[in-house]
Protein backbone atom coordinates (compact mmCIF):
# COMPACT_ATOMS: atom_id res chain seq x y z
CA UNK A 1 0.00 0.00 0.00
CA UNK A 2 1.18 3.51 -0.83
CA UNK A 3 0.24 6.25 1.63
CA UNK A 4 0.97 9.86 0.86
CA UNK A 5 0.04 11.93 3.90
CA UNK A 6 -0.14 15.74 3.97
CA UNK A 7 2.75 16.02 1.57
CA UNK A 8 3.99 19.45 0.48
CA UNK A 9 6.95 20.12 -1.75
CA UNK A 10 8.46 23.54 -2.29
CA UNK A 11 11.59 23.83 -4.40
CA UNK A 12 14.47 26.13 -3.52
CA UNK A 13 13.25 28.62 -6.10
CA UNK A 14 10.05 29.06 -4.07
CA UNK A 15 7.98 27.06 -6.53
CA UNK A 16 5.29 25.19 -4.55
CA UNK A 17 4.99 21.99 -6.61
CA UNK A 18 2.74 20.05 -4.22
CA UNK A 19 0.36 21.33 -1.54
CA UNK A 20 -1.07 19.10 1.16
CA UNK A 21 -1.40 15.94 -0.91
CA UNK A 22 -3.19 12.94 0.61
CA UNK A 23 -3.42 9.76 -1.44
CA UNK A 24 -3.81 6.11 -0.45
CA UNK A 25 -3.25 3.45 -3.10
CA UNK A 26 -4.12 -0.12 -2.18
CA UNK A 27 -2.08 -3.15 -3.25
CA UNK A 28 -3.00 -4.27 -6.76
CA UNK A 29 -4.74 -1.01 -7.71
CA UNK A 30 -4.47 0.65 -11.14
CA UNK A 31 -4.34 4.41 -10.67
CA UNK A 32 -4.05 7.28 -13.12
CA UNK A 33 -2.53 10.54 -11.93
CA UNK A 34 -3.67 13.23 -14.32
CA UNK A 35 -2.86 16.85 -14.74
CA UNK A 36 -1.43 19.48 -17.05
CA UNK A 37 2.25 20.34 -17.26
CA UNK A 38 3.39 21.89 -14.00
CA UNK A 39 0.54 20.38 -11.99
CA UNK A 40 3.00 18.43 -9.81
CA UNK A 41 2.54 14.88 -11.16
CA UNK A 42 6.22 14.35 -11.98
CA UNK A 43 7.24 15.78 -8.61
CA UNK A 44 4.94 13.24 -7.00
CA UNK A 45 6.68 10.42 -8.88
CA UNK A 46 10.10 11.77 -7.92
CA UNK A 47 9.04 11.76 -4.28
CA UNK A 48 7.85 8.15 -4.62
CA UNK A 49 11.18 6.98 -6.03
CA UNK A 50 12.99 9.09 -3.43
CA UNK A 51 14.75 11.30 -5.90
CA UNK A 52 13.31 14.26 -4.01
CA UNK A 53 12.40 14.77 -0.34
CA UNK A 54 9.03 16.28 0.62
CA UNK A 55 9.19 19.62 2.39
CA UNK A 56 6.63 18.28 4.85
CA UNK A 57 4.36 15.27 5.21
CA UNK A 58 4.95 11.55 5.06
CA UNK A 59 5.18 8.89 2.36
CA UNK A 60 4.84 5.23 3.31
CA UNK A 61 5.31 2.51 0.68
CA UNK A 62 4.44 -1.01 1.82
CA UNK A 63 5.14 -0.16 5.46
CA UNK A 64 8.41 1.60 4.65
CA UNK A 65 8.46 5.22 5.76
CA UNK A 66 10.57 7.00 3.15
CA UNK A 67 11.40 9.77 5.60
CA UNK A 68 13.32 7.41 7.88
CA UNK A 69 15.09 5.65 5.07
CA UNK A 70 18.87 5.88 5.11
CA UNK A 71 20.67 6.83 1.94
CA UNK A 72 22.34 3.46 1.61
CA UNK A 73 18.95 1.72 1.69
CA UNK A 74 17.57 3.68 -1.27
CA UNK A 75 18.85 1.26 -3.97
CA UNK A 76 17.20 -1.71 -2.24
CA UNK A 77 13.95 0.28 -1.97
CA UNK A 78 14.05 1.24 -5.66
CA UNK A 79 14.31 -2.43 -6.60
CA UNK A 80 10.80 -2.79 -5.20
CA UNK A 81 9.57 -0.28 -7.77
CA UNK A 82 9.56 -0.51 -11.54
CA UNK A 83 9.93 2.69 -13.57
CA UNK A 84 8.77 3.37 -17.13
CA UNK A 85 9.46 6.68 -18.86
CA UNK A 86 8.07 8.59 -21.81
CA UNK A 87 11.47 8.49 -23.58
CA UNK A 88 11.97 4.74 -22.86
CA UNK A 89 15.55 5.28 -21.63
CA UNK A 90 16.97 2.21 -23.34
CA UNK A 91 20.66 1.59 -23.95
CA UNK A 92 21.22 1.93 -27.67
CA UNK A 93 24.41 -0.11 -27.75
CA UNK A 94 22.69 -3.20 -26.32
CA UNK A 95 20.08 -5.45 -27.83
CA UNK A 96 16.64 -6.11 -26.41
CA UNK A 97 17.79 -9.08 -24.34
CA UNK A 98 20.70 -7.13 -22.85
CA UNK A 99 18.53 -4.10 -22.09
CA UNK A 100 16.18 -6.24 -20.04
CA UNK A 101 19.01 -8.29 -18.51
CA UNK A 102 20.75 -5.01 -17.56
CA UNK A 103 18.26 -4.46 -14.73
CA UNK A 104 19.19 -7.83 -13.27
CA UNK A 105 22.91 -7.58 -13.88
CA UNK A 106 23.24 -4.30 -11.98
CA UNK A 107 21.59 -5.77 -8.92
CA UNK A 108 23.87 -8.81 -9.02
CA UNK A 109 21.43 -11.48 -10.24
CA UNK A 110 23.21 -14.72 -11.18
CA UNK A 111 23.68 -15.35 -14.88
CA UNK A 112 21.65 -18.58 -14.73
CA UNK A 113 18.60 -16.72 -13.39
CA UNK A 114 19.01 -14.01 -16.04
CA UNK A 115 19.07 -16.62 -18.81
CA UNK A 116 15.78 -18.01 -17.53
CA UNK A 117 13.88 -14.88 -16.56
CA UNK A 118 14.61 -12.56 -19.50
CA UNK A 119 13.02 -14.79 -22.20
CA UNK A 120 10.00 -15.25 -19.91
CA UNK A 121 9.63 -11.48 -19.55
CA UNK A 122 10.09 -10.89 -23.28
CA UNK A 123 7.36 -13.42 -23.92
CA UNK A 124 5.06 -11.54 -21.53
CA UNK A 125 5.55 -8.26 -23.41
CA UNK A 126 5.37 -9.99 -26.80
CA UNK A 127 8.94 -9.41 -27.95
CA UNK A 128 10.37 -12.95 -27.90
CA UNK A 129 11.15 -12.83 -31.60
CA UNK A 130 13.05 -9.54 -31.37
CA UNK A 131 15.42 -10.32 -28.51
CA UNK A 132 18.47 -9.69 -30.70
CA UNK A 133 17.28 -6.35 -32.14
CA UNK A 134 18.80 -3.06 -31.15
CA UNK A 135 16.34 -0.50 -29.71
CA UNK A 136 16.76 1.89 -32.64
CA UNK A 137 15.49 -0.83 -34.97
CA UNK A 138 12.21 -1.14 -33.05
CA UNK A 139 9.03 0.92 -33.25
CA UNK A 140 8.16 3.30 -30.39
CA UNK A 141 5.62 0.84 -29.02
CA UNK A 142 8.13 -1.99 -29.08
CA UNK A 143 10.74 0.15 -27.36
CA UNK A 144 8.26 0.94 -24.61
CA UNK A 145 7.57 -2.80 -24.25
CA UNK A 146 11.27 -3.38 -23.73
CA UNK A 147 11.26 -0.63 -21.08
CA UNK A 148 8.29 -2.28 -19.37
CA UNK A 149 10.00 -5.67 -19.47
CA UNK A 150 13.08 -4.09 -17.89
CA UNK A 151 10.94 -2.44 -15.20
CA UNK A 152 9.25 -5.74 -14.37
CA UNK A 153 12.18 -8.13 -14.54
CA UNK A 154 13.04 -7.71 -10.85
CA UNK A 155 9.40 -8.42 -9.88
CA UNK A 156 8.58 -5.02 -8.35
CA UNK A 157 5.62 -4.51 -6.05
CA UNK A 158 4.70 -1.25 -7.77
CA UNK A 159 5.07 -0.12 -11.38
CA UNK A 160 5.35 3.65 -11.86
CA UNK A 161 4.86 4.86 -15.43
CA UNK A 162 5.63 8.48 -16.28
CA UNK A 163 3.74 9.41 -19.48
CA UNK A 164 4.34 5.92 -20.95
CA UNK A 165 2.37 6.72 -24.11
CA UNK A 166 3.62 10.27 -24.58
CA UNK A 167 5.80 9.37 -27.57
CA UNK A 168 3.46 6.85 -29.16
CA UNK A 169 0.73 6.93 -31.78
CA UNK A 170 -2.83 6.02 -30.89
CA UNK A 171 -2.53 2.33 -31.82
CA UNK A 172 0.74 1.77 -29.93
CA UNK A 173 -0.51 3.79 -26.96
CA UNK A 174 -3.57 1.56 -26.68
CA UNK A 175 -1.40 -1.57 -26.84
CA UNK A 176 0.92 -0.30 -24.12
CA UNK A 177 -2.03 0.60 -21.88
CA UNK A 178 -3.46 -2.88 -22.42
CA UNK A 179 -0.11 -4.38 -21.47
CA UNK A 180 -0.02 -2.30 -18.29
CA UNK A 181 -3.56 -3.43 -17.54
CA UNK A 182 -2.53 -7.09 -17.96
CA UNK A 183 0.41 -6.55 -15.64
CA UNK A 184 -1.93 -5.05 -13.07
CA UNK A 185 -4.22 -8.06 -13.39
CA UNK A 186 -1.27 -10.25 -12.40
CA UNK A 187 -1.11 -8.44 -9.05
CA UNK A 188 1.30 -5.53 -9.56
CA UNK A 189 0.15 -2.11 -8.38
CA UNK A 190 0.33 0.25 -11.38
CA UNK A 191 0.50 4.05 -11.15
CA UNK A 192 0.35 5.84 -14.49
CA UNK A 193 1.09 9.54 -14.73
CA UNK A 194 -0.44 11.05 -17.86
CA UNK A 195 -1.93 14.21 -19.25
CA UNK A 196 -3.90 12.30 -21.91
CA UNK A 197 -7.63 12.59 -21.28
CA UNK A 198 -8.22 10.22 -24.17
CA UNK A 199 -6.31 7.33 -22.55
CA UNK A 200 -7.99 7.83 -19.22
CA UNK A 201 -11.42 7.84 -20.82
CA UNK A 202 -10.62 4.74 -22.79
CA UNK A 203 -9.14 2.77 -19.85
CA UNK A 204 -11.22 4.08 -16.96
CA UNK A 205 -10.48 3.21 -13.32
CA UNK A 206 -9.28 5.40 -10.48
CA UNK A 207 -8.19 8.82 -11.66
CA UNK A 208 -6.53 11.37 -9.38
CA UNK A 209 -6.37 14.82 -10.95
CA UNK A 210 -3.82 17.40 -9.86
CA UNK A 211 -3.88 21.10 -10.58
CA UNK A 212 -1.24 23.58 -9.40
CA UNK A 213 0.02 21.09 -6.85
CA UNK A 214 -3.38 20.26 -5.33
CA UNK A 215 -5.68 17.26 -5.77
CA UNK A 216 -8.84 18.53 -7.40
CA UNK A 217 -10.50 15.15 -7.86
CA UNK A 218 -10.03 11.48 -6.95
CA UNK A 219 -12.73 9.40 -8.64
CA UNK A 220 -13.50 6.11 -10.36
CA UNK A 221 -14.27 6.53 -14.05
CA UNK A 222 -15.87 4.04 -16.40
CA UNK A 223 -13.67 3.04 -19.31
CA UNK A 224 -14.43 1.88 -22.82
CA UNK A 225 -12.08 -1.08 -23.04
CA UNK A 226 -11.81 -2.20 -19.40
CA UNK A 227 -14.34 -2.14 -16.61
CA UNK A 228 -13.03 -2.03 -13.05
CA UNK B 1 30.32 -10.34 -3.56
CA UNK B 2 29.02 -12.47 -6.39
CA UNK B 3 31.33 -13.55 -9.18
CA UNK B 4 28.78 -12.21 -11.68
CA UNK B 5 29.08 -8.73 -10.13
CA UNK B 6 32.87 -8.83 -10.28
CA UNK B 7 32.74 -10.05 -13.86
CA UNK B 8 30.23 -7.32 -14.78
CA UNK B 9 32.43 -4.58 -13.28
CA UNK B 10 35.55 -5.94 -14.99
CA UNK B 11 33.81 -6.19 -18.35
CA UNK B 12 32.40 -2.68 -18.11
CA UNK B 13 35.79 -1.33 -17.03
CA UNK B 14 37.45 -2.87 -20.09
CA UNK B 15 34.65 -1.54 -22.31
CA UNK B 16 35.17 1.95 -20.87
CA UNK B 17 38.87 1.80 -21.74
CA UNK B 18 38.09 0.74 -25.30
CA UNK B 19 35.40 3.39 -25.74
CA UNK B 20 37.76 6.21 -24.78
CA UNK B 21 40.89 4.62 -26.14
CA UNK B 22 42.82 7.86 -26.76
CA UNK B 23 42.17 9.26 -23.31
CA UNK B 24 43.03 5.87 -21.84
CA UNK B 25 46.28 5.70 -23.82
CA UNK B 26 47.24 9.21 -22.68
CA UNK B 27 46.64 8.17 -19.07
CA UNK B 28 48.59 4.94 -19.52
CA UNK B 29 51.49 6.88 -21.10
CA UNK B 30 51.64 9.36 -18.23
CA UNK B 31 51.51 6.67 -15.57
CA UNK B 32 54.14 4.73 -17.52
CA UNK B 33 56.41 7.78 -17.58
CA UNK B 34 55.89 8.29 -13.86
CA UNK B 35 56.57 4.65 -13.00
CA UNK B 36 59.50 4.44 -15.42
CA UNK B 37 61.21 7.41 -13.80
CA UNK B 38 60.49 5.98 -10.39
CA UNK B 39 62.07 2.64 -11.41
CA UNK B 40 65.05 4.40 -12.96
CA UNK B 41 65.75 6.49 -9.89
CA UNK B 42 65.02 3.54 -7.64
CA UNK B 43 67.68 1.50 -9.47
CA UNK B 44 70.22 4.33 -9.30
CA UNK B 45 69.58 5.08 -5.63
CA UNK B 46 69.61 1.39 -4.67
CA UNK B 47 72.90 0.89 -6.48
CA UNK B 48 74.52 4.02 -5.09
CA UNK B 49 73.46 2.99 -1.59
CA UNK B 50 74.81 -0.48 -2.25
CA UNK B 51 78.13 0.97 -3.36
CA UNK B 52 78.26 3.31 -0.38
CA UNK B 53 77.48 0.44 2.00
CA UNK B 54 80.13 -1.58 0.26
CA UNK B 55 82.57 1.23 0.75
CA UNK B 56 81.66 1.61 4.37
CA UNK B 57 82.76 -1.96 4.92
CA UNK B 58 85.88 -1.76 2.77
CA UNK B 59 87.02 1.86 2.86
CA UNK B 60 88.16 2.98 6.28
CA UNK B 61 90.01 5.74 8.07
CA UNK B 62 93.57 5.03 9.07
CA UNK B 63 94.91 6.88 12.11
CA UNK B 64 98.66 7.05 12.55
CA UNK B 65 100.27 8.23 15.79
CA UNK B 66 103.34 10.22 16.78
CA UNK B 67 106.43 7.99 16.79
CA UNK B 68 107.34 8.74 20.40
CA UNK B 69 103.94 7.49 21.67
CA UNK B 70 104.09 4.27 23.65
CA UNK B 71 101.81 1.35 22.82
CA UNK B 72 99.92 1.98 26.07
CA UNK B 73 99.28 5.60 25.06
CA UNK B 74 98.07 4.44 21.67
CA UNK B 75 95.73 1.91 23.30
CA UNK B 76 94.40 4.68 25.59
CA UNK B 77 93.74 6.92 22.59
CA UNK B 78 92.10 3.95 20.87
CA UNK B 79 89.70 3.58 23.79
CA UNK B 80 88.75 7.26 23.48
CA UNK B 81 88.14 6.93 19.73
CA UNK B 82 86.10 3.76 20.22
CA UNK B 83 83.66 5.76 22.33
CA UNK B 84 82.62 7.84 19.30
CA UNK B 85 79.14 7.05 17.93
CA UNK B 86 80.33 7.16 14.31
CA UNK B 87 82.69 4.22 14.86
CA UNK B 88 81.42 0.82 13.83
CA UNK B 89 84.63 -1.16 14.38
CA UNK B 90 88.27 -0.49 14.98
CA UNK B 91 91.22 -2.70 14.18
CA UNK B 92 94.56 -2.08 15.81
CA UNK B 93 97.45 -2.64 13.41
CA UNK B 94 100.72 -3.00 15.30
CA UNK B 95 104.02 -1.95 13.62
CA UNK B 96 104.84 -5.66 13.20
CA UNK B 97 101.53 -6.36 11.44
CA UNK B 98 101.98 -3.28 9.32
CA UNK B 99 105.42 -4.46 8.21
CA UNK B 100 104.14 -7.97 7.49
CA UNK B 101 101.31 -6.60 5.41
CA UNK B 102 103.70 -4.29 3.56
CA UNK B 103 106.01 -7.18 2.78
CA UNK B 104 103.11 -9.19 1.42
CA UNK B 105 101.98 -6.36 -0.82
CA UNK B 106 105.30 -5.16 -2.14
CA UNK B 107 107.78 -8.02 -1.91
CA UNK B 108 105.54 -10.81 -3.09
CA UNK B 109 107.77 -13.24 -5.03
CA UNK B 110 110.90 -11.32 -4.03
CA UNK B 111 110.94 -12.05 -0.30
CA UNK B 112 114.75 -11.95 -0.30
CA UNK B 113 114.65 -8.19 -0.79
CA UNK B 114 113.02 -7.78 2.62
CA UNK B 115 115.59 -9.92 4.38
CA UNK B 116 117.86 -6.92 4.90
CA UNK B 117 115.28 -5.53 7.32
CA UNK B 118 114.87 -8.76 9.26
CA UNK B 119 116.26 -7.31 12.48
CA UNK B 120 114.95 -3.82 11.98
CA UNK B 121 111.28 -2.88 11.37
CA UNK B 122 111.29 0.16 9.08
CA UNK B 123 107.64 0.76 10.10
CA UNK B 124 108.40 0.78 13.82
CA UNK B 125 106.56 4.04 14.33
CA UNK B 126 103.56 3.03 12.20
CA UNK B 127 101.13 1.65 14.77
CA UNK B 128 97.69 2.56 13.53
CA UNK B 129 93.98 2.06 13.89
CA UNK B 130 91.83 1.15 10.92
CA UNK B 131 88.37 2.58 11.58
CA UNK B 132 85.17 1.57 9.84
CA UNK B 133 82.06 3.71 10.12
CA UNK B 134 78.37 3.02 10.60
CA UNK B 135 77.53 5.71 8.06
CA UNK B 136 80.10 6.96 5.60
CA UNK B 137 78.49 10.39 5.50
CA UNK B 138 79.78 11.02 9.06
CA UNK B 139 83.36 10.54 7.92
CA UNK B 140 84.25 14.23 7.75
CA UNK B 141 83.07 14.85 11.32
CA UNK B 142 85.14 11.98 12.65
CA UNK B 143 88.20 12.93 10.58
CA UNK B 144 88.08 16.48 11.98
CA UNK B 145 87.84 15.05 15.49
CA UNK B 146 90.73 12.65 14.94
CA UNK B 147 92.93 15.37 13.44
CA UNK B 148 92.36 17.44 16.57
CA UNK B 149 93.47 14.67 18.92
CA UNK B 150 96.85 15.10 20.57
CA UNK B 151 99.26 12.33 19.59
CA UNK B 152 97.69 11.76 16.18
CA UNK B 153 100.25 12.26 13.42
CA UNK B 154 98.22 11.58 10.35
CA UNK B 155 94.68 10.64 9.33
CA UNK B 156 94.27 8.90 5.97
CA UNK B 157 90.85 8.81 4.36
CA UNK B 158 89.21 9.00 0.98
CA UNK B 159 87.43 12.31 0.96
CA UNK B 160 86.48 12.51 -2.69
CA UNK B 161 84.61 9.23 -2.87
CA UNK B 162 82.54 9.96 0.19
CA UNK B 163 81.67 13.48 -0.79
CA UNK B 164 80.97 12.42 -4.36
CA UNK B 165 78.66 9.54 -3.53
CA UNK B 166 76.92 11.30 -0.66
CA UNK B 167 76.19 14.37 -2.79
CA UNK B 168 75.18 12.33 -5.81
CA UNK B 169 72.78 10.25 -3.75
CA UNK B 170 71.17 13.32 -2.22
CA UNK B 171 70.85 15.05 -5.59
CA UNK B 172 69.30 11.98 -7.24
CA UNK B 173 66.85 11.52 -4.35
CA UNK B 174 65.76 15.14 -4.50
CA UNK B 175 65.51 15.21 -8.27
CA UNK B 176 63.52 11.98 -8.38
CA UNK B 177 61.15 13.23 -5.69
CA UNK B 178 60.44 16.44 -7.60
CA UNK B 179 60.01 14.77 -11.00
CA UNK B 180 57.90 11.91 -9.65
CA UNK B 181 55.80 14.39 -7.69
CA UNK B 182 55.06 16.47 -10.79
CA UNK B 183 54.36 13.38 -12.89
CA UNK B 184 52.12 12.00 -10.16
CA UNK B 185 50.01 15.15 -10.29
CA UNK B 186 49.85 15.08 -14.09
CA UNK B 187 48.92 11.38 -14.04
CA UNK B 188 46.20 11.97 -11.44
CA UNK B 189 44.80 14.84 -13.48
CA UNK B 190 44.82 12.82 -16.70
CA UNK B 191 43.22 9.77 -15.17
CA UNK B 192 40.60 11.95 -13.55
CA UNK B 193 39.93 13.47 -16.95
CA UNK B 194 39.65 10.03 -18.57
CA UNK B 195 37.20 8.87 -15.92
CA UNK B 196 35.17 12.09 -16.25
CA UNK B 197 34.85 11.49 -19.99
CA UNK B 198 33.81 7.88 -19.37
CA UNK B 199 31.31 9.02 -16.73
CA UNK B 200 29.85 11.62 -19.10
CA UNK B 201 29.68 9.02 -21.86
CA UNK B 202 27.79 6.65 -19.60
CA UNK B 203 25.69 9.27 -17.84
CA UNK B 204 22.43 7.91 -19.21
CA UNK B 205 23.37 4.38 -18.24
CA UNK B 206 24.30 5.51 -14.72
CA UNK B 207 20.96 7.33 -14.39
CA UNK B 208 19.08 4.21 -15.45
CA UNK B 209 21.14 2.13 -13.02
CA UNK B 210 20.26 4.52 -10.22
CA UNK B 211 16.55 4.24 -10.94
CA UNK B 212 16.66 0.47 -11.28
CA UNK B 213 18.16 0.21 -7.81
CA UNK B 214 21.86 -0.27 -8.44
CA UNK B 215 24.01 0.56 -5.45
CA UNK B 216 26.65 3.27 -5.50
CA UNK B 217 29.20 0.48 -5.63
CA UNK B 218 27.70 -1.03 -8.78
CA UNK B 219 27.50 2.36 -10.48
CA UNK B 220 31.01 3.42 -9.55
CA UNK B 221 32.90 0.12 -9.64
CA UNK B 222 33.32 -0.07 -13.46
CA UNK B 223 34.99 3.35 -13.45
CA UNK B 224 37.28 2.39 -10.59
CA UNK B 225 38.11 -0.87 -12.38
CA UNK B 226 38.91 1.24 -15.44
CA UNK B 227 41.28 3.42 -13.40
CA UNK B 228 42.94 0.44 -11.76
CA UNK B 229 43.39 -1.35 -15.10
CA UNK B 230 44.93 1.77 -16.63
CA UNK B 231 47.24 1.96 -13.60
CA UNK B 232 48.18 -1.71 -13.92
CA UNK B 233 49.01 -1.41 -17.61
CA UNK B 234 50.78 1.89 -16.94
CA UNK B 235 52.98 0.17 -14.34
CA UNK B 236 53.51 -3.08 -16.25
CA UNK B 237 54.98 -1.50 -19.39
CA UNK B 238 57.83 0.43 -17.69
CA UNK B 239 58.60 -2.51 -15.40
CA UNK B 240 59.19 -4.71 -18.42
CA UNK B 241 61.26 -1.92 -20.02
CA UNK B 242 63.35 -1.37 -16.91
CA UNK B 243 64.01 -5.10 -16.57
CA UNK B 244 65.51 -5.28 -20.05
CA UNK B 245 67.29 -1.93 -19.77
CA UNK B 246 68.84 -2.68 -16.38
CA UNK B 247 70.14 -6.15 -17.15
CA UNK B 248 71.62 -5.01 -20.46
CA UNK B 249 73.13 -1.82 -19.00
CA UNK B 250 74.77 -3.66 -16.10
CA UNK B 251 76.23 -6.28 -18.42
CA UNK B 252 77.50 -3.55 -20.76
CA UNK B 253 79.04 -1.44 -17.97
CA UNK B 254 80.70 -4.43 -16.34
CA UNK B 255 82.22 -5.45 -19.64
CA UNK B 256 83.33 -1.97 -20.72
CA UNK B 257 84.59 -0.71 -17.37
CA UNK B 258 86.09 -3.80 -15.79
CA UNK B 259 88.85 -1.65 -14.36
CA UNK B 260 86.35 0.10 -12.10
CA UNK B 261 84.72 -3.10 -10.91
CA UNK B 262 86.21 -2.56 -7.45
CA UNK B 263 84.24 0.66 -6.98
CA UNK B 264 81.22 0.16 -9.19
CA UNK B 265 79.54 -2.98 -8.01
CA UNK B 266 75.98 -3.29 -9.26
CA UNK B 267 73.14 -5.02 -7.55
CA UNK B 268 71.78 -8.03 -9.46
CA UNK B 269 68.30 -7.48 -10.92
CA UNK B 270 66.85 -10.16 -8.63
CA UNK B 271 67.90 -8.11 -5.61
CA UNK B 272 65.94 -5.00 -6.54
CA UNK B 273 63.20 -6.24 -8.88
CA UNK B 274 60.75 -7.71 -6.30
CA UNK B 275 60.69 -4.45 -4.30
CA UNK B 276 60.56 -2.42 -7.51
CA UNK B 277 57.57 -4.43 -8.81
CA UNK B 278 55.71 -4.06 -5.53
CA UNK B 279 56.27 -0.31 -5.25
CA UNK B 280 55.70 0.38 -8.97
CA UNK B 281 52.46 -1.61 -8.96
CA UNK B 282 51.28 0.20 -5.83
CA UNK B 283 52.18 3.49 -7.51
CA UNK B 284 50.37 2.66 -10.77
CA UNK B 285 47.33 1.08 -9.17
CA UNK B 286 47.27 3.81 -6.51
CA UNK B 287 47.20 6.58 -9.13
CA UNK B 288 44.45 4.74 -11.02
CA UNK B 289 42.42 3.94 -7.94
CA UNK B 290 42.57 7.31 -6.22
CA UNK B 291 42.34 9.28 -9.47
CA UNK B 292 39.14 7.44 -10.39
CA UNK B 293 37.58 7.26 -6.95
CA UNK B 294 37.79 11.02 -6.43
CA UNK B 295 36.25 11.60 -9.85
CA UNK B 296 33.36 9.14 -9.53
CA UNK B 297 32.53 10.38 -6.05
CA UNK B 298 32.15 13.82 -7.60
CA UNK B 299 30.13 12.78 -10.65
CA UNK B 300 28.09 9.73 -9.69
CA UNK B 301 25.81 9.85 -6.70
CA UNK B 302 22.70 7.83 -5.83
Amino acid sequence: MIEILNVCKTYGTGNRALRDINITIQDGEFVFIMGRSGSGKSTLLRLLIKEEEPTSGEIIVNDTDLQDMRRRHIPRYRRRLGMVFQDFRLLKDRNVFENVAFAQRVVGTPQKTIRESVPEMLKLVGLSAKYKSLPQHLSGGEQQRVAIARALINRPEVLLADEPTGNLDHQNAAEIMNLLWDINQRGTTVVVVTHSQEIVEQMGGRVITLERGRIISDEIKDGQSHED
Amino acid sequence: MRISVLWYCLKQGIKNICRNIWFSLASIATISACVFLFCLFFSIIANVQFMVKNMESTVGITVLFEEDLSEADIQALGDVIQERSEVKEMIYVSPKEAWESFQKDYFAGHEELAEGFSEDNPLAGSASYEIHLHDISTQNVLVAYLQGLEGVRQVNYSNMIVAGFGGFNRMISLLSLVIIGVLLLVAMFLISNTISVAAAFRKKESQIMRLIGATNFMIRAPFIVEGVLIGLIGAGIPLAGIYVLYTRSVTYLMEKFQILSGIFMFLPMDAIFPTMIAVAMCLGVGIGFFGSIFTVRKYLRV
